[in-house]
């Protein structure tokens, strides 16, 4: 099977992610977001986001099927995401695509979604193949990871991760505090036009010398909230109107500069002159332009997918499972679950194991 | 039953307790059963239950999938009605939603006579409670108090003297009979959105917390 059709369910956040690849091209980027029904909470509540993939689930997916011209019996698997995310999100996805697999009876990948990220990449028909290995950031309302890929099937390995709250979770609480609405990335940013990201200096979390040792390639974010609030605060208590395009420019400026920091310091340390942008935070304007800005600087490559496959989505969960195929993985057993806390090392989840016929076949082969 | 009808087997799936799954012919009579009594892992469980179910079930196309609405617990809850509804768009036929308490309602009618009550654990320290009165003219449980939730130390006071029946574990093969005799009489039991019975647990924010300096 050189092409495999395959289609792919992504329920891990509040966007409800269909996609149907053919190999390497794209068919189809379904998506239906239920961002507009968190609004009101200020962030996304899982609860709302699980009820709401329960209900767009089939609309998606006969919506990618027209616009990607096949139907069911066409398909040559169906991939879900079992982790990371949130785990009753998760489950509804699980669900639909164990019954969807039994009754079409195709095989089922159940696959990791940061891997997912990195997996969209390779969608962009026109742009040259991703080069291994790659240093990879994902940034979302959900994690921010900084990963090191030396194969996109088989060796993934986390670098760093964020201690407590995601960049895009940063944003929304910033936004709060400033009284923008969420999502707070594009509100941040549009607030920031005017301001002077120079005018304070807000603090860059598990960047002291003293954080190196154990927390090189580590965010933290929370710190940052937190001094954006005493500032706030602070101008309050003194009558001060709060400069808000400062405010949001300077904090922009201190996420923006602890990513593409830490991106680029494990670009050098390792040796690795790529660097992949994924996740819906690298629709944030400043941040690509200081990550190109000072990779090449660096002489580092940035690669960054069409927005619309960086933030969550199923064709990334489709061309993840797609590549497994390619590569000979067998499917996933029926027997996975949601696993909201999900290592990136494992790649695919559950795969069936070789029956002791296969092994002794493949021991004959390596024989002769 | 209306011989006429154009349904071949029926399968069932409910996670409202444990995980159910069940196919029947469409007079009823029950071909294959694959449960999980947990009340957890429905995920982990759907998808071998559904393949041993329609192994053992033998011949035969799948006309229906009949999908328990519920109540239950939402986050298993809806681990079913994705799966019924997922294999029902792989197959092409059409998803009939049926409250999971009208399964249990066939089993109780077996053997009992006068008004009874179902009663499911709601969590947090609640039971949801459907009163039935035998069966219609359809032969689908009639129900005489729409299902509600009460703390479970009032469930006694609520009920009055009908006699309650705790249940723990569904009947996926009286889930599919349900479905069936609605099929076959032309009516709707349940809308599209899962028995939730209670909102989502969020509150809207206030003001952002002080942090002081
Ligand atoms: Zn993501």
């Amino acid at each position: 099977m050189s092409e495999p059709l395959v289609l792919g369910i992504e329920t891990s956040c509040d966007e409800t992610g269909i996609g149907i690849v053919r190999g390497r091209t794209l068919l189809s980027n379904t998506i239906a977001s239920s961002m507009d029904q968190h609004a009101r909470y200020g962030g996304v509540v899982p609860e709302v986001a699980a009820r709401a993939h329960l209900e767009a689930l089939q609309p998606s997916i006969d919506a990618a099927l027209a616009e990607a011209g096949v139907r069911l019996d066409d398909l040559d698997a169906i991939a879900v995401t079992s982790g990371p995310g949130l785990a009753g999100a998760l489950m509804v996805g699980v669900g639909a695509a164990k019954g969807l697999a039994v009754s079409l009876d195709k095989p089922l990948y159940a696959v990791n979604h940061l891997v997912g990220h990195i997996a969209a990449d390779i969608l962009t028909a026109d742009s040259v193949p991703l080069e291994y290995p790659t240093i990879a950031l994902l940034v979302s309302g959900g994690h921010t990871s900084l990963l090191h890929v030396r194969d996109l099937t088989t060796d993934v390995e986390l670098l760093g991760e964020t201690m407590d709250d995601a960049a895009g979770e940063a944003f929304d609480k910033v936004a709060r505090l400033l009284s923008l609405p969420y999502p707070g990335g594009p509100e941040i940013d549009r607030a920031a036009l005017d301001g002077d990201r120079d005018a304070i200096r807000f603090p860059r979390g598990l960047s002291r010398a003293s954080d190196m040792a154990k927390h090189r390639y580590d965010f933290s974010f929370s710190g940052l909230k937190t001094a954006v609030a005493r500032w706030v605060e602070r101008c309050e208590a003194d009558g001060v109107e709060v400069p808000v395009a400062d405010v949001a420019a300077s904090f922009r400026e201190a996420v923006v500069d602890v990513l593409v920091t830490k991106a680029l310091a494990a670009c050098r340390d390792l040796g690795v002159p790529r660097l992949l942008l994924g996740g819906g935070v690298i629709a944030n304007r400043r941040l690509r332009e200081v990550a190109l800005e000072r990779a090449e600087a660096a002489g580092v490559t940035v690669r960054i997918p069409p927005l619309s496959l960086c933030t969550d989505n199923g064709a990334m969960i489709a061309a993840l499972a797609a590549e497994l195929i390619t590569s000979g993985r067998r499917a996933s057993t029926l027997a996975f679950g949601a696993d909201s806390t999900l290592p990136v090392t494992e790649i695919q989840i559950a795969e069936i194991p070789l029956t002791e016929t296969q092994i002794a076949e493949i021991q004959i082969a390596e024989a002769s | 039953m209306n011989r006429d009808y154009p349904g071949e087997v029926i399968l069932a799936v409910d996670t409202s307790l444990g995980t159910a799954v069940a196919l029947t012919d469409d007079d009823g009579a029950r071909r294959a059963e694959a449960i999980a009594a947990d009340p957890l892992g429905h995920a982990e469980v759907i998808g071998d239950l559904l393949v041993r179910a329609l192994a053992d079930a033998g011949q035969g196309e799948v006309s229906h999938v009949v999908a328990g609405m519920g109540p239950g617990p939402f986050t298993g809850l809806r681990i079913g009605i994705a799966a019924a509804r997922a294999f029902a768009l792989g197959r092409g036929i059409p998803v009939i939603a049926v409250p999971s308490h009208f399964a249990a309602a066939l089993t109780a009618l077996a053997t009992a006579t006068g008004p009874f009550a179902i009663v499911t654990d709601a969590r947090r320290r609640e039971v949801a409670i459907t009163v039935f009165d035998g069966a219609d003219a359809d032969g689908i449980p009639h129900v005489t108090a729409d299902t509600v939730l009460v703390p479970a130390v009032d469930a006694d006071a609520h009920l009055d003297g009908i006699r309650r029946i705790d249940v723990t574990e569904l009947s996926a093969v009286d889930l599919a009979r349900v479905g069936a005799l609605a099929v076959a009489a032309g009516r709707t039991l349940a809308g599209d959105e899962p028995l939730y019975l209670r909102h989502p647990d969020v509150t809207v924010p206030g003001a952002p917390k002080r942090v002081g300096s």
